[in-house]
């Protein structure tokens, strides 16, 4: 029966991309449009005394010069999340369109529209700001109780939020005789999403209406957002989301949106295009959060963990975004991964003079993941065991519910994705290879775990609502509020929506652009959620349209309903076989007969409130060239148990993204600041150091399928668990190669060049010939 | 959408040393991956600008009457590489910069712009500065010819004179004959990157190739502007190769050079490297001169 999921069906937008046509926002955009810049503070903290802006006016082609001192008074909220109808829960709304109360560099004070791009920006430069300056502090832990004004005047203690978790008794556990302490620091890097798209958004007005075209995830949400910035009713936001390139949770928030309807509305209704630099993706839109983890675990000397400590500091910058939901969800994977009847686990997220810090793929899992897994190689190391086989004895075991999400670990995945991955890199006999090397250049092999659960729910709203439409010629078009934002859910989508209907593949049409006039709502591309809630709906609506064509099928086939099914794109009696129409035949009548005229459509929400595990690993193998301070990656293989596969070329395709992104984070990525300034320092694609493919090797993608039991496809979360546990994989191989244990990633050359040194390893390598 | 006040094109040299004198403020462009870049920056915005990228008098590789190598200032870093002439006299430049940039960029940045920017990390410029390279520069007084070293006056400034244009780098016979040599550069990503240290080697072996007869080693950043390491050349002149020799050249660098402390790395480490990229070039150059270790 099922004949497209599963298969590696052509993308369906691969053609339009890869010959360009394929239409993004600034393709979209009208010639004429003028030209917002924004500028940006040159401090880091401080209030805004005066903006003069008598020159910048003054330059030809400027339309209007807007500053923190002309936009309402209005605090929103901008994280990409499920609004929620109880305020307790509602994000943390404390911008404002344009600040007067500067809280990073580089934040938002005033704004050029100009006629051309030239004219906004030579008048960007002219304009004119003085601050009263404040003192700033970049650092989470240092932030909380900074001697200084708060970030925000509603906490004086810079602490946006602090949750805790307590199970058993962790103070009574640790005393027990004979336990192994190992403790450790671990900490992670403020690093980029570096879509190939920076966010761009323009706006204009018709009929009193905002419409705003924008490069984002998440459109519904988008609207919402608009509406209370501008405190106008969210019904008069239109948004409009075609094409773009790559999002990575960037677009998971409300960035330029809001300012760009406001723009609109202030020059008349016309056109007004925000296109950022790539230096302005980097420090005015969003990062990840940078988060320092403490652990302390008391080990018995059979392995057994007694007791467990776990402190985590996560660096928001300078407004909420999606505040604590990042540290939050890491700490939430650290009592389930490796359970422990004794737990003190708290998290703080703090306010800082940093970029603000959103969602970005693995949210806050990947950070989870570094700390958690090289605490366990470093406590495997102490207590002289293989990092394999120690984890099979503590790792989560199949069967484990979670008592909050009622997720279940319903297979045996641990195990069978580390067999899986230690065959493919030659574990085992690599780790004997590599025991007792000497000299500069030596090879190691490790591995890491990761935790990662498929959306929202129990936390916040999942659902999905669907639309479909039959053709005269028997072909559908499907609409989805879930965004197609580069992974490929349009495909998956199809393939998904051909089995539900009973179509060929070739005769869905999906609607890329999301238009929140006419797209069903939906919340959008985020916690992996798409491919695994998105499929509720189809399947629900692919149904309910099936029924429909069937029971116009009885009138013009005079068989029982009980009999008829749609095969393939054919009515086709069940009970012999004989194919009775094609449904071609029967949409066209349909539509055009004289004695019953039919628009055949379905429409349907589907509510979830199930969520799924989404387990897998890395195995890294490296060669460390010690005099040079340099890792190269020489095999790096994820395993992954994401259910069953709806599209395998594309889930190989999505692997091998996150995976480079996790290498990134591991070895070379990290946006710096300049601790005089607050200034970032390498907000540029010259010195940040994205991985090219000239610093990766082969990136092999395997799976593990067992279906997951709660979706209509057996399939779960795949978008960010790839990018989830590469670091500490090639910090646990650097480990192995080396005998230094790394703390802090990216384990980039000049961390390596400290590390080494203080191990002593650079005396023996001197005079070898490499 | 570029903020450039105006833009002058030379079809000659003739035409390009004119435009100079009628527009002295006016900078001058090339394949424009550095200008263009500045302009973007606001660091040039508003700028005139003298294209010289049409004249393609200024492009190829030949040998003069007395076989001295001329590299014409437009000649783009693939042509470098690709050249028959620079593959076999002077490999390692053609393997410098074919390290610059990824392909596109190669394909657009010259070398007469690589070394006019006046930058210590440019990857043509310390192998350059290692194998004694000539510029030569052509004004309305003429041609005029000096050593690379004294092109560079400091970081980001070299020695153009009003009306002038560079036209061709050269490499004197007596320079690269006989002459073998290894560039190391050491950056954070195996392409798209600049060079956080350059090191380039060559060493020219008696023919018995038991005596280093010379050893030329140059670096990019480990000073302002690339620097030769001449006390490091007097450890290795006269003696026989060895790993011992390579490891006193090596350290002996550390005399000569001094990179800073910056964010992009810490002077410490910018030493270490720096040390042990020598010693790896030099047993390299020995390797390629045909040079055995005693």
């Amino acid at each position: 029966m099922s004949k497209s999921v599963g298969q590696s069906k052509l993308r369906v937008d691969a053609y339009d991309k890869v010959t360009g046509r394929a239409e993004y926002t600034d393709d979209l955009c009208a010639p004429d449009a003028l030209i917002a810049r924004i500028v940006h503070s040159t401090i880091a903290h401080g209030m805004v005394t005066g903006v003069d802006t008598a020159q910048a006016e003054s330059v030809p082609g400027v339309v209007k010069v807007l500053t923190c001192f002309d936009v309402p008074d209005r605090p929103f909220p901008t994280a990409g999340h499920p609004w929620s109808t109880d305020p307790h829960h509602q994000d943390v709304a404390d911008r404002l369109l344009l600040n007067r109360h500067v809280r990073y560099y580089g934040d938002d004070v005033a704004v050029v529209i100009a006629e051309n791009e030239v004219a906004a920006t030579q008048a960007a430069r002219l304009v004119k700001v003085t601050y009263e300056e404040y003192p700033f502090v970049l650092d989470a832990q240092e932030a909380m109780g900074f001697d200084g004004p708060p970030i925000h005047e509603e906490r004086p203690d810079n602490i946006l939020a602090h949750t805790q978790i307590r199970r058993g008794d962790y103070e009574t556990a640790r005393q027990e005789p004979g336990l192994i302490r190992v403790e450790g620091w671990y900490d992670t890097p403020t690093v980029q999403h570096c879509h190939i798209e920076n966010h761009i958004c323009y706006a204009s007005m018709e009929k009193g209406r905002i419409t705003v075209v924008s490069s984002t995830q998440i459109p519904h949400i988008i609207r919402r957002v608009c509406g209370q910035a501008l405190g106008i009713p969210w019904g008069k936001v239109r948004i409009v989301k075609p094409y773009i390139g790559g999002g990575f949770g960037n677009k998971q928030d409300a960035l330029y949106e809001p300012l760009c309807a406001w723009l609109t509305t202030q020059v008349g209704g016309r056109t007004v295009k925000i296109d950022c630099a790539r230096e302005e993706t980097f420090v005015n839109n969003r990062v990840r959060h940078a988060i320092r983890t403490h652990i302390i675990s008391y080990v018995r000397p059979d392995g057994t963990l007694a007791a467990r400590k776990f402190e985590c500091f996560s660096n928001q910058g300078a407004y909420a975004s999606h505040g604590h939901s990042i540290a939050a969800k890491g700490m939430g994977a650290f009592p389930q991964l490796y359970p422990c009847d004794n737990i003190e686990a708290d998290a703080y997220t703090v306010y800082t003079n940093r970029p603000v810090a959103g969602a970005m793929r693995g949210y806050g899992i990947p950070q989870a993941m570094w700390a958690g897994e090289c605490h366990l190689d470093d406590i495997a190391r102490k207590l002289g065991r293989d990092p394999v086989e120690y984890r099979r004895q503590i790792v989560m075991p199949q069967g484990y519910t979670d008592a909050f999400s009622k997720n279940c670990n319903y297979y045996d995945t641990f195990n069978q994705v580390m067999d899986k991955g230690m065959a493919a890199i030659g574990y085992e006999e690599k780790r004997k290879a590599y025991a007792n090397q000497t000299g500069p250049i030596r090879r190691g092999i490790g591995m890491a775990l990761f935790w990662y659960n498929t959306a929202v729910w129990p936390i916040s709203l999942e659902s999905s609502s669907c639309r479909m439409v039959l053709n005269q010629d028997g072909s559908v078009q499907v609409q989805t509020g879930e965004t197609e934002i580069g992974q490929g859910c349009d495909t998956a989508y199809a393939q998904m929506a051909a089995d539900a209907i009973g179509i060929p593949f070739e005769d869905v049409h999906i609607v890329s652009t999301q238009d929140t006039d006419v797209t069903p709502f939906g919340t959008g591309a985020y916690a992996s959620r798409q491919t695994y809630i998105g499929g509720f709906s189809i399947q629900q609506t692919g149904q309910m349209l099936k029924d429909r064509i069937l029971t116009y099928a009885v009138e013009l086939t005079r068989q029982t309903r009980a009999n008829l099914d749609l095969v393939d794109g054919q009515i086709v009696r069940t009970s012999d076989g004989q194919v009775l129409m094609s449904l071609g035949e029967l949409a066209t009548e349909a539509l055009y007969s004289l004695s019953h005229s039919q628009h055949l459509t379905a429409e349907s929400t589907y509510q979830i409130k199930n969520n799924a595990y989404s387990f897998g690993c890395t195995f890294a193998e490296v060669e460390v060239d010690i005099p040079l301070c340099k890792v190269k990656l020489l095999n790096i293989v994820n395993v992954h148990d994401c259910g069953r596969l709806i599209n395998p070329a594309l889930a190989e395709a999505q692997v091998h993204g996150g995976m480079s992104m996790g290498i990134g984070y591991g070895l070379s990525e990290q946006l710096l600041f300049d601790p005089k300034t607050g200034r970032a320092l390498n907000n540029n694609l010259l010195d940040y150091k994205l991985s090219t493919f000239m610093d990766h090797p082969h990136l092999q993608a395997l799976f593990v399928e067992n279906p997951e039991p709660t979706s209509p496809y057996g399939t779960k979360a795949l978008g960010e668990p790839p990018a989830c546990s590469p670091a500490p994989a090639i910090r646990s191989a650097i480990l192995n190669a080396t005998g230094v244990a790394v703390n802090q990633t990216p384990m980039t050359p000049h961390v390596l060049f400290r590390a080494f040194r203080e191990a002593g390893l650079f005396q023996e390598g001197e005079t070898a010939h490499v | 959408m570029y903020d450039i006040k105006a833009l002058y094109e030379a079809h000659s040299v003739e035409e390009a040393v004119r435009l100079r004198v009628e527009h002295p403020e006016a900078q001058i462009i090339a394949g424009g991956s550095d200008v263009l870049v500045q302009i973007r920056e606001g660091k040039r915005a508003g700028a005139e600008l003298i294209s010289i990228y049409l004249m393609d008098e200024l492009r190829g590789i030949s040998l003069d009457e007395a076989e001295n190598i001329r590299i014409g200032s437009l000649t783009c870093f693939t042509s470098i590489t690709n050249d028959p002439i620079i593959q076999k006299y002077i490999n390692v430049l053609g393997e410098a910069v074919d390290q610059v940039g990824g392909p596109q960029i190669r394909n657009i940045g010259t070398i007469g712009g690589n070394t006019c920017n006046g930058v210590t990390s440019a990857d043509s410029a310390s192998t350059l500065f290692a194998w004694d390279a000539v510029i030569e520069l052509t004004g309305p007084e003429g041609v005029r010819r000096i050593p690379i070293q004294q092109f560079y006056l400091r970081a980001g400034k070299v020695d153009i004179r009003p009306g002038e244009i560079q036209t061709a780098i050269l490499i004197p016979k007596a320079s690269y004959e006989n002459c073998y040599g290894h560039y190391i550069k050491y950056a954070m990503r195996n392409a798209m990157d600049i060079a956080t240290l350059g090191c380039s080697v060559n060493v020219r072996l008696s023919p018995d190739k038991r005596t280093v007869e010379r050893a030329r080693i140059a670096y990019g950043v480990a000073g302002p502007v690339p620097l030769r390491a001449s006390t490091a050349e007097a450890v290795a002149q006269g003696q026989a190769p060895s790993l011992a020799l390579a490891d006193r050249f090596a350290k002996a660098v550390l005399e000569d050079i001094h990179p800073r402390d910056s964010w992009r790395a810490a002077k410490d480490f910018r030493e270490h490297i720096a040390v042990e990229t020598a010693r790896r070039a030099f047993l390299e150059s020995v390797r390629l001169a045909g040079g055995e270790l005693a």
